[in-house]
């Protein structure tokens, strides 16, 4: 029973990781309409770097802090590629971000090297109800959830936050009453550039990443944040927590090898429902 | 108030204005007539800033706000948030004075914007172009898809901001039998000119603009 309890805290700690990816892909969405499809190299930038200036002697905490600044600028370049072009269509600018994706393998196999990275991360175990857990598992909790609340006040009770609400629903009428839309869809990429780059800080620790690790992230982001029809961040925690204990209870009693398939295919399945009982993906922005 | 000298702007490769030209003095009441596609929305969205005149002059004395054709309300969001929203540019977001000249909007301030019937989104839309304190209010297409009961109210509010605070309206109409009983001067914009321009009263009278947008004569106002 303890060791069921230690697989499913591990699991919650690895999907707060893809939850929080997931996020950065409904800031995105919700400001843009755009699918940003960078947003798993922001999370292996965020790592990379943090393993990096740790390496390189930089305390605990200013590392982390710099490579999610490092991640958000990442994120504010990608802006300016996609959207940068007044009247860019979200199709269009969902393309270049697919290729933007592409462009950093190149920079980060270049800067990084191919061979996987790790970090320390916070050592030790702590007892949680007489279960054992990893502390920097604790750790990726702790963060996951204030990030969560401070985006969800900062979404729906801000002015700012209902601006940015207000672009995604409908872009003309913002422009009419003179909210900056391109400015805020920098502000939103900018914002998925940290959540992205929280993501690969917290999870490095836990799962070695190379240049290439962001395909398994943006799918398992992506899976937790369709769910909420990429607008409503909440349900796309839920689906995060939810496809990381799957995985690590496969991995716990079954085949790790079927770990990401087993969660995929609950997920899938989640879809379907969720498709049966409202016909289609619409552009609803609520939280 | 609002001056526009030998305004050129285009849509892609096809001209949608070509060379107009407009006033609407402080105070005024002016129409703006048409058939679609004549270029009114183009004009109105060149006067708020949406889009980039290729050629011309906009000169716009004061505050100018714009209620958009199709009332562009942000569905998902509350009626009040939608009003706050209005005051993006000069951050006075207490909607009290909205209210006042829209009671029926405080009644609704917590409902979803979305839904609401059609007339009171078109309220909505008009109270968030107030939250901007505007000297001049540009309506597009009013009466677009209301009860003729529905848009009756809302002229009536329109009348009265006009005669309390001195806000000048400029009315973008398809109805021009609506638009000429409201306002004292109008502009009749044909394929991105002005075809005709005068006092209500005296464009009623020519035939032409009679036979093309009244459906024969009118009672003067």
């Amino acid at each position: 029973m303890i060791e069921f309890f230690t697989h499913v805290l591990s699991g919650v700690a690895v999907g707060c990781g893809f939850a929080l990816v997931g996020s950065g892909l409904v800031a995105v969405y919700r400001v843009t309409g755009v699918v940003n499809f960078a947003q798993g190299m922001f999370a292996v930038v965020g790592g990379l770097c943090a393993s990096t200036f740790l390496a390189a002697g930089l305390w605990h905490g200013v590392a982390e802090l710099s490579a999610v600044a490092v991640a958000g600028a990442v994120g504010a370049l990608t802006w300016a590629l996609a959207l940068g072009k007044p009247g860019t269509s979200a199709m269009n600018a969902l393309i270049v971000t697919l290729a933007v994706g592409f462009l950093g393998y190149a920079v980060l196999v270049s800067v990084f090297g191919d061979t996987p990275r790790s970090s320390t991360g916070l050592a030790g175990m702590t007892s949680v109800f007489g279960v054992p857990v990893r502390t920097h598992h604790l750790l990726v909790i702790g963060v996951t959830a204030v990030v969560f609340i401070l985006l969800w006040l900062f979404l729906t009770r801000t002015y700012l936050g209902k601006a940015l609400t207000a672009c995604a629903t409908n872009p003309y009428a913002a422009r009419v009453i003179g909210i900056p839309v391109a400015r805020m869809a920098l502000f939103a990429f900018v914002l998925g550039g940290i959540l992205g780059g929280l993501a690969g800080v917290l999870l490095i620790p836990l799962r070695p990443m190379s240049f290439n690790s962001d395909v398994s992230l943006i799918v398992h982001g992506f899976a937790a944040a369709i769910l909420g029809g990429l607008t409503r961040p909440m349900v796309a925690l839920a689906g995060g927590v939810m496809l990381g204990v799957v995985e690590s209870l496969v991995a716990g009693y079954a085949n790790p090898a079927y770990q990401t398939m087993v969660a995929l295919m609950v997920m899938l399945v989640v879809m379907v429902w969720h498709a049966a009982r409202r016909p289609t993906l619409h552009q609803e922005v609520t939280v | 108030m609002i001056t526009v000298e030998d305004l050129v702007v285009h849509h892609g490769s096809a001209t949608a204005l070509n060379g107009v030209s407009l006033t609407v003095r402080h105070g005024e009441l002016v129409a703006l007539v048409g058939p679609n596609g004549a270029g009114k929305s183009t004009l109105v969205d060149t006067l708020s800033g949406v889009l980039r005149p290729t050629s011309g002059r906009v000169h716009i004395e004061g505050s100018l706000a714009h209620v958009p054709e199709g009332r562009q309300l942000f569905a998902d969001l509350t009626v009040e948030d939608n009003l706050r929203l209005g005051a993006w540019r000069s951050r006075e977001l207490d909607p009290t004075h909205v209210y006042e000249v829209l009671p029926a909007l405080h009644d609704l301030r917590h409902r979803r914007a979305g839904s609401l019937s059609g007339g009171q989104q078109q309220m909505v839309a008009v109270g968030r172009a107030l939250m901007a304190r505007p000297d001049v209010i540009a309506v597009d297409e009013l009466s677009l898809g209301l009860a003729p009961i529905v848009v009756d109210d809302l002229i009536r509010h329109l009348i009265a901001l006009n005669g309390e605070r001195g806000t000048a309206v400029l009315l973008i109409e398809q109805n021009a039998r609506l638009a000429f009983e409201v306002c004292s001067r109008a502009y009749v914009l044909e394929a991105g000119e002005v075809a005709a321009e005068g006092d209500c009263a005296e464009l009623a009278q020519s035939s032409k603009v009679a036979r093309a947008y009244l459906g024969g004569s009118v009672d003067a106002p």
